[in-house]
């Protein structure tokens, strides 16, 4: 049998006690033990970014971590965006700019952009492609994705304002 | 596309890695940013039967600049370069390199040490350390010992570093105001592995050369420093005739190979281009 591990993870505000080989992916480990199927995985090489979420606030590959390391630390995923019914202003935004097609990279490219923006909500709109450039989209062409991500920035710092 | 199965070791301290190092030497590796061991194991290129996880090792989390240069701790990750870490060219040179690796959330897990113990030929960080000679501080159970970057790199994935070794700190020389840097990298897409890539550095007093780097990445085994044409740009003055000559001589310099990215021909005219405008930025 293989070793589990007894490991504790604090994933959108809430607790979830898993046993998990070390060797699954902190994506895997969201799906399949926590039940979180929003994040998605594609290519599990670190390549297409379907799987980012964030850890302690930072945006990562959660198929470039094992769960095991996530221990201690917070997780956020695309189940933790919405406010209740109330999207987020980026889920709001790739809604309204036709930001998602297929919306099987959407997870990510929302935790990216959600990231990004905490660390800087100014970004440009060279900032913001830069970022964006990590994740690959075969729907949408990117254009929408950069508008959407442009505007909800707006809104954000907005409501930060008000 | 996942990892095979491994026992996973995760030390609170420096001493206790180096024992666990000390003990299971060939079969284990060191997980720091992971990003580029992680893929590699999903991929079961790399099946280490043991994992030592230092991210807990808060003391090889830091930059530290003394007199005369920044020291890196192991755990130090790319994005802490995203803007300068010191004043001055150094600084300047790091912040703009960094933007061309890999991509964002790579950076937010991936170090500065991983990624010269990787030795990947075509990693900035490498570029930047045999340009810069820097100094490498490995630690073991046994001690320690200072290894310069022009006897680290032994080629594609292979440095000096012993099985029970780690890459604890990288030191590299602080640069005078009078310095200016210049950096140009090509790759295909943003982010992809460059095809080819240059550092330059420049000291200049009164409009002659008075001290130079020059190094090119992503076309050998490892990056090359073209130590020939520093000498031969070192009392000429600062013009675009020299810039012209140097990046002609570096085209000739250096026997690329050719792989499915690009042919050898094309290497060398990229060597030239980025000698080319590197040189450029750092005498402008």
């Amino acid at each position: 049998m293989p070793d589990k591990r007894d490991v504790t993870l604090a994933v959108n505000g809430k607790t979830y006690a898993v046993s998990i080989e070390p060797r699954r992916s902190l994506a895997n480990v969201l799906r399949d033990d926590c039940g979180l199927t929003g994040t998605h995985l594609g290519c599990e090489h670190g390549v297409c970014g379907a799987c980012t979420v964030l850890v302690n606030d930072k945006p990562v590959r959660s198929c470039l971590m094992f769960g095991v390391q996530a221990e201690g630390k917070t997780v956020r995923t695309v189940e933790g965006l919405a406010d209740g019914e109330t999207l987020h202003p980026l889920q709001q935004a790739f809604w309204e700019n036709h930001g998602l097609q297929c919306g099987f990279c959407t997870p990510g490219f929302l935790m990216l952009a959600a990231g990004a923006l905490q660390e800087n909500p100014d970004m440009s709109d060279d900032d913001i492609k830069d970022v964006l450039s990590s994740n690959l989209c075969r729907c949408t062409g990117y254009q929408n994705i950069v508008k959407a991500v442009r505007l909800a920035a707006r809104e954000m710092r907005a409501r930060a304002r008000a | 596309m996942k990892a095979a199965a491994f026992d996973y070791l995760r030390p609170a301290g420096l001493g206790e890695a180096l024992a666990l190092l000390a003990t299971h030497k060939d079969d284990c590796k060191i997980l720091a940013g992971g990003q580029s061991l992680v893929p590699a194991m999903n991929f079961r290129l790399a099946r280490p039967a043991i994992l030592i996880d230092i991210n807990d090792l808060d003391e090889l989390d830091y930059l530290r600049a003394d007199a005369d240069q920044l020291k890196i701790g192991a755990l130090t990750r790319h994005a802490a370069f995203h803007r300068p870490v010191v004043e001055g060219p150094l600084g300047t040179l790091l912040a703009k390199v960094v933007r061309h690796i890999a991509h964002y959330p790579i950076r937010q897990r991936g170090t500065f040490a991983g990624s010269l113990s990787h030795a990947d030929p075509a990693s900035e960080w490498c570029l930047v350390a045999t340009t810069l000679r820097a100094e490498m501080v490995a630690k073991s159970a046994r001690g320690e010992r200072v290894i310069a970057a022009s006897d680290f790199f032994h080629g594609t994935f292979t440095t000096a570093l012993e099985p029970d070794e780690i890459l604890a700190e990288i030191r590299l020389p602080l640069m005078t105001p009078d310095w200016r840097v210049g950096f140009y990298e090509f790759s295909r897409r943003a982010g992809d592995f460059a095809l080819g890539m240059a550092v330059a550095a420049t000291r200049v007093e009164d409009g002659t050369i008075r001290e130079a780097r020059l190094a090119v990445g992503g076309v050998a085994d490892r990056a090359i420093r073209l130590g020939l044409l520093e000498d031969q740009l070192v009392g000429k003055p600062a013009s675009l005739a020299i810039i012209d000559a140097i990046a002609r001589e570096a085209r000739g310099m250096i026997e690329p190979n050719g792989d499915i990215h690009a042919s050898p021909e094309y290497r060398r005219d990229l060597i030239a281009a980025s000698v080319k405008r590197a040189l450029t930025e750092a005498l402008a």
